[in-house]
């Protein structure tokens, strides 16, 4: 590359139009900044309390600035193909945010930060609506956040919780009016 | 000319046909069995009050009078899937197993990919090519919001499909739900038949030989190569199976589907095809209350070689999925 690249010096950069697997720890890291395997699993473990036997059999690949994608197939040559599995995961911010489906996907095997909403809090969610929930008294930050359908606990989506307000950054596409169903 | 006056010939009951294709189809959803189970969509729905009834030949698939596939809990989790009917026929008649090399050939909006990535359990490989790049993203759309995380997305011409970008060289399994004339979904889409041309059917009969004889190629010897699609047009359908029998090592091989069916046609227009076309399955919409298709299971010859996937819970699959 050009003198005027200017992470020359510092070993490869992050292709943002290319599938890269995570190294493995941060120790085999090449490209500055990229999550490791290892601190993914960690993160769920530890944010989540999902741990490596969910999650252990999955690969993990970055595109675009910090966006982390799973996927449970046999390896690709990412520099061709479009996808690769589904987006899970977003890095090189100071908190990490699952995605919306990640969270469907993965999040009934949480056990910690996981907000569960009556019927009128979980419609209002689902539509993207902020609200109030001055009661939770667990970690500020990216929750899991579901409500109680057909018998069992099932998550919705991503919430941000800061100074008792439950923010919902479903996102706009997945947003819905749906009805209040009492149990 | 309404293109459906070309098919009488063919069809048992002419009136029958004609005033099914004359009647809207019901909104149908498929159990994504990735997130939830037929019984826990069945509950969801019950306790929303969304109308549902089976299907009766699927214990995943769900008739909703009331329309709105979209518009309830269940969809917004990703536990259903709006999909027609006879949509689902192919990947069934497909049979993937967990772990095996699957291609969708044609795969967008992705109903197929994802009932695929679902039969294999999310485990193995799907690659869902598509030459159109617009309409990726709506089945990259239906694949994330479905939770499938087997799947490879690629775009590229499956005529001349390249595996270079894949991890291995040949597919178990092949896809070819081929692009064609759709009057099939003239119960959805009236259009299709006043849009409908001659022209238009060879041009892409081309398209499917191309992509079916592509499919074939990338299947290892003794796997499947399902070919579908939603027309009745002998030339979209025989012709092109006749056409790969006689260019390729391959054989059209019987299956059940567990709807009412008719046998491939082996005359047609001044042309006759290999008899065991008979072996592909014809789907009318007066038969079964649904849209017209056409399946086609086809055996890649050659010796089997020890690959990825197992063939050896074939005969017993289908009953894990399909209530007759």
């Amino acid at each position: 590359m050009s003198d005027a690249d200017p992470d020359a010096d510092h070993g490869p950069t992050n292709d943002g139009q290319r599938f890269d697997r995570l190294p493995e720890t941060p120790a085999d890291r090449e490209v500055a900044g990229r999550a490791s395997r290892e601190e993914v699993l960690d993160w769920w473990e530890t944010r989540f309390g999902i741990g490596r036997e969910v999650l252990g059999g999955y690969s993990f690949w970055e595109k675009g600035a910090g966006k982390v994608w799973v996927f449970n197939g046999e390896a690709a040559d990412p520099s061709r193909v479009e996808t690769i599995g589904m987006t899970f995961l977003r890095t090189r911010q100071e908190h990490w945010k699952p995605t919306t489906r990640a969270v469907q996907r993965f999040g009934e095997d949480a056990t910690r930060n996981v907000v569960e909403l009556g019927p009128e809090r979980a419609s209002r969610f689902v539509a993207g609506e902020d609200q109030d929930l001055p009661e939770w008294d667990g970690d500020w930050g990216y929750l899991i956040v579901s409500h109680r359908i057909a018998g069992t606990s099932a998550p919705i989506g991503v919430g941000l919780y800061l100074h008792g307000e439950l923010r919902s950054v479903v996102p706009k596409g997945s947003r819905a009016d749906l009805p209040v169903v009492e149990r | 000319m309404n293109p459906l006056d070309r098919y009488e010939s063919l069809v048992d009951d002419v009136d029958a046909f004609r005033a099914a294709c004359d009647r809207p189809l019901p909104s149908v959803v498929r159990t994504n069995r990735i997130k939830a189970s037929p019984a826990r969509v069945r509950e969801a729905f019950e306790a929303e009050g969304v109308a549902h009834d089976p299907v009766g030949w699927h214990d995943g698939i769900f008739r909703l009078p009331d329309g709105n596939p979209g518009g309830n809990w269940p969809h917004a989790h990703g536990w259903t899937h709006g999909q027609e009917e006879v949509s689902a026929l192919p990947a069934l008649a497909l049979d993937p197993q967990p772990g095996d090399r699957v291609w969708d050939a044609c795969a967008a909006p992705g109903s197929k990919t994802t009932q695929t990535a679902d039969l294999m359990d999310d485990e193995g490989t799907v690659v869902a090519n598509d030459n159109d790049l617009g309409r990726l993203s709506a089945l990259r759309h239906n694949a994330e919001r479905l939770g499938v995380t087997n799947a490879i997305v690629t775009n590229q011409d499956a005529r001349n499909f390249s595996l270079k970008p894949l991890a291995f060289d040949a597919f178990d399994r092949a896809l070819v739900d081929a692009p064609c004339s759709c009057e099939g979904t003239c119960r959805k889409n009236p259009d299709v038949l006043a849009e409908w041309t001659l022209d238009h059917v060879h041009g892409v009969a081309g398209i499917q030989k191309g992509i079916l004889t592509r499919a074939i190629q990338a299947t290892r010897p003794g796997g499947t190569v399902v070919y579908s699609t939603c027309t009745f047009a002998p030339e979209e359908n025989e012709a092109v199976l006749d056409h790969a029998l006689a260019s390729e090592d391959c054989e059209v091989v019987p299956f059940d589907l567990p709807l009412e069916t008719a046998p491939g046609v082996t005359e047609w227009d001044g042309e006759t095809y290999d008899d065991s076309v008979t072996r592909a399955h014809r789907v009318y919409p007066h038969h079964n209350d649904t849209g017209g298709f056409f399946c086609a299971k086809l055996r890649v010859g050659g010796a089997e070689e020890g690959a990825g996937g197992s063939d050896a819970a074939t005969a017993d699959r289908d009953a894990a999925g399909v209530a007759r």
